[in-house]
């Protein structure tokens, strides 16, 4: 029972990491309908960002943890969503309107370069951290203890906070009105005098502010990364975009937690080796039963 | 709400505008565009996580912060100059190419034929070393899983973003069968394209009621899960270590080898000439070129079976095709078991000419540069496979030299390509079928 909790507890954080990046790819697929490949490189990005600025915090002397963590998030921020607009400007603003899968190449390509650029400048050895959080909770003790630590439940409490401010974004301010109208019906949008331009450049902006957040939790959270944790993260944040109906918001952190604690649950009581099988494997068994993920409208076609 | 000021906001995406551009507007272009890149490049170019003895630490470079900067204005600034200074023509999509792919459609069998005579002289040009020779057949390997792929994306239009799982089914199935169970390449060799067609054909199955990406997302984690397998099941796939001593192929029972083992003559003895390691190698390079003619062959010949017809349909407009009788469901598994097929043939060539495959061959960036070839040459068009594969295989060749930033261009390239050429090399869908001859009516 107490091992069961633990791995959920592991689990959701983990979810909540993939959410985020999650959150980036459902919301460039609901605008534009492209897959964004390279999502998961700015996201590696805002790891390497966080590392960099925990490095130079600890230069200049800040020590001061919360503080430090402010910093650090605002500077990934900051600097991975120069990041995620320089990929949209370069790689798929002059592609708009051309055919479906020529973005998606374009990604792609835009994914292998960010790769081996960050592989040259940064080298292609592991980059470690000195845990920055230390301690945890005690939920329950004897053979086998349950602990929350305070990086989870930073982890968990970051992630509450900025999904509570970005629902507020999309629900209820001009930029949130936006960009709903640009996703309905782009031309009519632009009509109506919005810059679908600008709206769309702002999603790309808002989806790696999101996965910077997450590049630095799992920089705290492993301690360790490299230049090709954007891969894997990538993919699976993808899948819990699909998971949850790709275009939905509170899909795609569903989707996020599912996958985490899918992982979770499957390395905890079965093998490592095949957690990601499994997390296909649902995948695909959801997609049976429900074609267009767990929240998402079923397409009508129209003839 | 009036329109200019949106206009004069966005000179950059207005196609006419930079020609109109003035000299302070190019300059403001470029500054703009420095600054972003000096954003970009303060966090990872200017700083160096450096590790030593356990320790990490940080070293600062702000030399390079300021050469990257500089180098960005300079070309955006030649960039805006070259732009103002161009005929419109230049600016509005239209290239230089336009006209050579034209003309490669017009006369594409005079093209075809001038490809395949070029193939067929290329061992005895006098610069073609044994090198050459193999990077040769290395293109015709990438050209058909092309045509392969081509058949699922191209011809019946579902995204397979895990086509790199057929290639590694056929490989495997091929080498396990002729190394464990002493297959020869000829029996193995049709084998492993049914294996890998039965692959398809399951995987298939349970998801092509999925639309467009949904598809996409599935073939992409089967393509993860097969790779996934092969480093994991190591009592079948012996894991990471991979498989070797796979057998060659021979020509009639000839053996390829300096000395024959019992019972087989080898090809110097037979035809009475020295012994030269190029021979298996021009011999693999014909024996490529051949299943690869024979693959092309028949694909085009599928277009124009009422099978071929339905997946070009198909792609077109699901509603119609269900409307006029056809079975969505049959005809999209045999677009995806005939691709299949055709990628469990190149995989087992490919195993037979390393003579050695392990799981490293067979990951996501196989899948990537194979859907690369595919769009980048135009979707469903046999000859633009060809050319993306010249391209896309000798690239990163010519870039040995540089070795480490050959991955960064070839990424580079792929998004530079797309955006000069979002249609494809040699664009424009061309119907297999036509109604009125070419010239005739609408």
């Amino acid at each position: 029972m107490n091992y069961l909790l633990q791995q959920i507890i592991n689990g959701v954080s983990l979810g909540a990491i993939y959410g985020l990046i999650a959150i980036g790819y459902t919301m460039v697929y609901g605008i534009i309908g492209m897959i964004n490949f390279a999502h998961g490189e700015i996201y590696m990005v805002g790891a390497f960002v966080s590392l960099i600025a925990f490095m130079a915090l600890g230069i200049a002397g800040i020590t001061y943890i919360p503080l430090a963590l402010l910093l650090v998030l605002v500077i990934a921020m900051v600097f991975t969503a120069a990041y995620g607009w320089a990929v949209e400007r370069i790689a798929y603003r002059p592609l708009r309107g051309s055919y479906r899968l020529a973005p998606l190449i374009s990604a792609i390509g835009m994914s292998i370069f960010l790769q081996n650029y960050v592989q040259l400048l940064q080298g292609a050895r592991v980059k470690t951290l000195q845990p920055v959080v230390h301690g945890g909770i005690t939920l329950a003790t004897g053979s086998f203890g349950v602990q929350v630590s305070y990086l989870q439940l930073f982890i968990l409490v970051l992630t509450i906070i900025l999904m509570a401010v970005f629902s507020y974004v999309i629900a209820a301010t001009p930029l949130g009105r936006a960009q709903r109208a640009v996703e309905q019906d782009s031309t009519m949008a632009a009509l109506l005098g919005i810059d679908v331009d600008r709206t769309i450049s702002l999603t790309f902006l808002i989806g790696a502010m999101l996965a910077a957040v997450a590049g630095m939790m799992v920089l705290l959270y492993y301690g360790v990364i490299d230049f090709f944790i954007g891969f894997e993260a990538g993919i699976k944040a993808f899948t819990a975009a699909v998971l949850g109906g790709i275009g939905s918001l509170p899909g795609a952190m569903l989707g996020g937690l599912l996958i985490g604690l899918i992982e979770a649950l499957w390395s905890g009581y079965a093998s490592v080796e095949y957690k990601d099988v499994m997390v296909f494997v649902v995948l695909v068994l959801v997609l049976i039963f429900r074609p267009s993920g767990l929240f998402g409208r079923p397409e009508v076609e129209k003839v | 709400m009036s329109a200019e000021p949106a206009a004069a906001a966005a000179p950059a995406t207005n196609p006419i505008a930079p020609r109109r551009l003035a000299i302070g507007g190019i300059l403001k272009e470029a500054f703009l565009t420095a600054i972003v890149a000096l954003v970009l490049a303060i966090p990872l170019v200017g700083f160096r996580i450096v590790e030593s003895g356990g320790t990490t630490g940080l070293r600062t470079r702000f030399w390079w912060v300021a050469i990257a900067t500089g180098a960005v204005f300079a070309g955006r600034l030649a960039l805006g100059l070259w732009r103002g200074a161009m005929p419109p023509r230049a600016v509005t999509g239209a290239s230089w190419f336009d006209p050579v792919a034209r003309y490669g459609r017009r006369h594409a069998r005079l093209a075809a034929a001038a490809g395949i005579a070029v193939a067929l002289a290329l061992p005895a040009l006098p610069y073609a070393s044994r090198s050459v020779v193999d990077l040769a057949t290395t293109v015709i390997i990438y050209v058909m899983l092309g045509w392969g792929l081509n058949v699922v994306v191209g011809l019946a239009g579902l995204l397979d973003l895990g086509y790199v799982a057929f290639y590694a089914v056929g490989a495997y199935s091929f080498a396990l069968l002729a190394h464990d169970l002493g297959f020869t390449f000829w029996e193995a060799l049709p084998l492993s394209g049914l294996l890998a067609a039965t692959a398809g054909v399951l995987l298939g199955f349970p998801v092509l009621r999925l639309r467009g990406d949904y598809l996409a997302i599935v073939t992409l984690g089967f393509g993860e899960i097969i790779h996934i397998l092969l480093l994991n099941w190591t009592s079948l796939t012996y894991g990471p270590n991979g498989i070797g001593d796979i057998p060659r192929p021979g020509l009639f029972g000839l053996v390829f080898e300096r000395r024959a083992p019992p019972g087989f003559t080898t090809f110097h003895d037979f035809l009475g000439v020295p012994f030269n390691p190029s021979q298996r190698i021009d011999f693999l390079y014909y024996l490529v070129l051949a299943l690869a003619l024979i693959v092309n062959l028949f694909t085009l010949r599928l277009r124009r079976l009422p099978i071929g017809r339905a997946w070009e349909a198909l792609r077109e407009d699901e509603i119609a095709c269900r409307a006029l009788g056809i079975n969505p469901v049959n005809v999209k598994l045999s677009a995806f078991g005939i691709g299949a097929m055709l990628g469990g043939f190149a995989g087992a060539f490919f195993a037979t000419r390393q003579g050695f495959i392990s799981p490293e061959s067979f990951t996501f960036t196989e899948s990537a540069t194979i859907l690369a070839i595919v769009v980048l040459g135009g979707m469903g068009s046999q000859m633009g496979v060809v050319l993306a594969a010249l391209l896309l295989v000798v690239l990163p060749e010519l870039g040995r030299g540089f070795a480490e930033f050959r991955m960064l261009i070839f990424g580079a390239a792929m998004v530079g390509i797309m955006v000069w050429r979002p249609q494809g090399l040699l664009a424009r869908r061309e119907p297999s079928l036509r109604l009125h001859p070419r010239g005739d009516g609408p």
